[in-house]
């Protein structure tokens, strides 16, 4: 690198750490509690994919949220004399949006550990649960140490992970949904679940699911709290003396009762669990896991691509040549496929056809990927194609060459040069795409960033490493594409105008 | 060897071609002349079957063909009896002049490849080009490429040769380099059809001149007779705007 690439490279860094110093603003002035009361509203955040029962739309009427935690935060809003008002966040974004100011609270399964007792302020319990382990019904393992080598389920960023992490053997396997953990662990795809008690009671262990047993003793203990800022001690006052209350009074109880929650865990609420509280570093081992994170995305794309080049090309020549039905099923093909977002596509392979033909994760990954982009493929062919001159095809007519020896010979060859510039164009962003899959448990490049960045407590340095590495395989990839269309191109020179 | 009875075409409302009869001995040229849009483009490529017709019939090379005829062997068998030349030579653009001319020898006969490619560089020696056989198209002149072009139908051994305004794409000076390829054939006693405006060059090869207007054949003769004295108004008008044209 010359010195003056060098100073223009830092430059460039400086400015990124500026830009990204800018994003953590200060909520705005005043206490969170006094804003709840002028406005007569506290605002809490949850996520309703977590689904029953803690806060989930009501099947009866989906526009009205319901749960236990809906009650409890009623119940408190109205012995704080405001009104409670539900806001929908991403769960694994409530604790830096709360970080930044988007609510007042956030409740939502939110496990005391000792890592968010450093970041914000922690209520007194709500709920205590207990981690639970899922196998098989007919596996021998009797605790989670004998799952060493083996694929454990669990919610990303949760306690149960955090636990997971703690025995290096196990090989953690990550969801966003209560349900496809289990689902999973019937088809094989993990070997057991590690989970609170309420999913995992809702969930996986009852008389619905003969295949899954629950293993006792239970794991760990936990407690459920609120979220609040760090600088709204007042406001942690406000909620304790409420929930305090609410046990004293019995309303706690009669609350969890009604959810069929109530044990006698929650007469014995155990300490805030004690978890890891300081950040990782990106060290050597975190370097090694965005290397083989970037070694899956370029398997992944390339194996999706292999797939997707033939499947456009059939398309392709279907559409231009095939006549009206042929043609006509070619043209659905490409427009269900294009029509429809690939992450419902991935979900329908890995999880909607599961209970018929379970795929492994990459199997279904790669097939995702491969079928839709193989309907963008078929109309950057089927343009290619009909770019050509027809005399061309008269000429290859006329010396006697079969419809396919004249498609084979004459026309593809053209076409792929033509083709080659919008297919470069496909495989950089499917590149990007294939980030996609992490929702069926692949961890790729972007998953491995998102989770270094809670390991790190901050996205800055994962986020630049995943972005080198996305370059590192793009550029190459789009260079050698230049190359062969050099090669290809006959006639280099671009049209005078 | 070429005999064409009651052939009809129509574009939609338009008669391309009326009723045209004509037969074509071995070894004779005919040359192709007529108004801008009277057909002659369209009677040559019915002859290989380019073009569908809707009426009449086509005997060429011993090889019947009918409005009703489908893709099948005998139209393979069609094509390899009958080489066509086109205006924009159609010259595939990926391929070597070489690999032009070795494509279909080899896709369609099967011919080895050295076999196939020492008859080419004999073919490509023959219209003056021998030197030029690992070029590209986009690296010749039109000229050259018009007659790679020649090259690559006469590698098909055909026993007829339609030619599509073979020179109209050309510039002038190019055109002497093509014609005199053609001079050649004729004399060879090549079985050979070419749409042409050159009257020079029509009465130089030619050993009849067909003159299509209208989609009929409105006068077919020596051509000595018909370009010299012909019959109809429209032949007279379309000679004396062709020497015109050349006198300019």
């Amino acid at each position: 690198m010359t010195q003056d690439t060098a100073r223009v490279v830092r430059r460039a860094l400086v400015l990124v750490v500026a830009l990204a110093g800018c994003s953590g603003d200060a909520p705005a002035t005043g206490t969170t509690l006094a804003q709840i009361r002028a406005r007569g509203e506290i605002q809490w955040a949850a996520d309703l994919q977590g689904g029953e029962p803690y806060t989930y739309e009501d099947p009866a009427d989906p526009t009205h949220v319901i749960g236990f935690e809906v009650d409890i935060m009623d119940a408190i809003a109205r012995r704080l004399g405001v009104r409670s008002h539900m806001v929908q966040y991403n769960w694994s974004n409530l604790v830096p949006s709360l970080e930044r100011g988007d609510f007042d609270i956030a409740m939502n399964g939110l496990e005391a550990t000792g890592e968010r007792q450093q970041r914000i302020l922690l209520s007194q319990p709500y709920f205590v649960y207990a981690e639970v382990l899922a196998v098989r019904a007919d596996s021998p393992v009797r605790s989670l140490f004998e799952l060493s080598g083996k694929r454990v389920a669990t919610l990303n960023q949760t306690f149960a992970h955090d636990i997971l992490r703690m025995i290096p053997s196990i090989e953690p396997v990550l969801y966003e949904g209560n349900d496809e953990p289990y689902r999973d662990l019937e088809q094989h795809r993990v070997d057991g679940v590690l989970l609170d008690n309420i999913i995992a009671d809702r969930y996986g262990c009852n008389s619905k699911h003969p295949r899954i047993k629950c293993l006792q003793p239970e794991v760990a203990r936990g407690t459920y709290v609120i979220g609040i800022r760090k600088n709204d001690g007042e406001l942690q006052h406000a909620l304790d003396d409420a929930l305090a209350a609410m046990r004293a009074d019995g309303e706690l109880e009669k609350i969890l009762r009604k959810w069929n929650l109530w044990d006698a865990r929650q007469l014995d609420a155990p300490p805030v669990a004690a978890t890891e509280t300081r950040g990782r570093d990106f060290d050597g081992g975190m370097l090694w896991q965005f290397v083989s994170a970037a070694g899956v995305t370029l398997e992944l794309t390339l194996l999706a691509f292999l797939l997707a080049v033939p499947i456009g090309l059939v398309l392709a020549i279907a559409r231009v040549y095939g006549g009206g039905i042929v043609g006509g099923c070619a043209r659905a093909y490409i427009e269900l496929f294009r029509g429809t977002p690939v992450l419902l596509q991935l979900f329908v392979l890995y999880y909607g056809l599961a209970p018929y033909y379970s795929l492994g994760p990459m199997t279904a990954a790669v097939l995702g990927l491969g079928l839709n982009y193989g309907a963008y493929e078929a109309e950057v062919y089927r343009g290619a194609l009909l770019a050509i001159p027809r005399g061309q095809t008269e000429a290859a007519q006329a010396l006697g060459l079969s419809p396919a020896q004249t498609l084979w010979h004459v026309l593809l060859p053209q076409s792929l040069r033509l083709a080659l510039p919008p297919m470069t164009n496909d495989f950089v962003s499917l590149l990007k795409d294939s980030s996609l899959v992490s929702v069926i448990t692949v961890i790729e490049l972007t998953k491995r960033m998102t989770i270094a960045a809670v390991d790190m407590r901050g996205w800055l340095v994962p986020g630049i490493a995943c972005a080198v590495m996305y370059l590192a395989l793009s550029f190459p990839l789009s260079e050698l594409a230049r190359r062969l269309e050099r090669r290809l191109a006959r006639d280099p020179r671009p049209q005078a105008l | 060897m070429i005999r064409v009875r009651k052939l009809s075409k129509r574009h939609g409302a338009t008669v391309v071609l009326r009723d045209v009869d004509a037969d074509v001995e071995r070894g004779e040229t005919i040359a192709i002349v007529g108004p801008s849009g009277g057909g002659k483009s369209t009677l040559l490529r019915c002859l290989n079957f380019l073009e569908r017709f809707d009426e009449g019939e086509i005997e060429i090379a011993r090889i019947k063909l009918a409005a009703t005829t489908r893709y099948e062997g005998e139209l393979l068998q069609l094509r390899a009896r009958v080489g066509m030349v086109f205006q924009q030579f159609n010259l595939f653009p990926h391929l070597t002049a070489l690999d032009n001319i070795t494509l279909a020898p080899r896709v369609v006969r099967r011919i080895e490849r050295s076999a196939a490619e020492r008859r080419a560089r004999e073919l490509l020696a023959r219209v003056g080009l021998a030197d030029r056989a690992g070029a590209y198209p986009h690296e010749l002149s039109g000229g050259q490429q018009q007659r790679v072009a020649i090259a690559r139908a006469l590698a098909q051994d055909p026993e007829v040769l339609l030619f599509d305004e073979p020179t109209s794409a050309l510039d002038p000076e190019m055109r002497d380099e093509v014609m005199g390829v053609i001079r050649d054939l004729a004399a060879t006693g090549m079985t050979m059809l070419v749409v042409t405006h050159e009257m020079q060059f029509a009465s130089d090869i030619a050993s009849r001149v067909w003159v299509i207007d209208r989609g009929t054949i409105a006068e077919d003769g020596a051509p000595a007779t018909v370009i010299a004295e012909p019959k109809t108004e429209v032949a007279r008008e379309y000679f004396r705007r062709q020497r015109g044209s050349m006198s300019r």
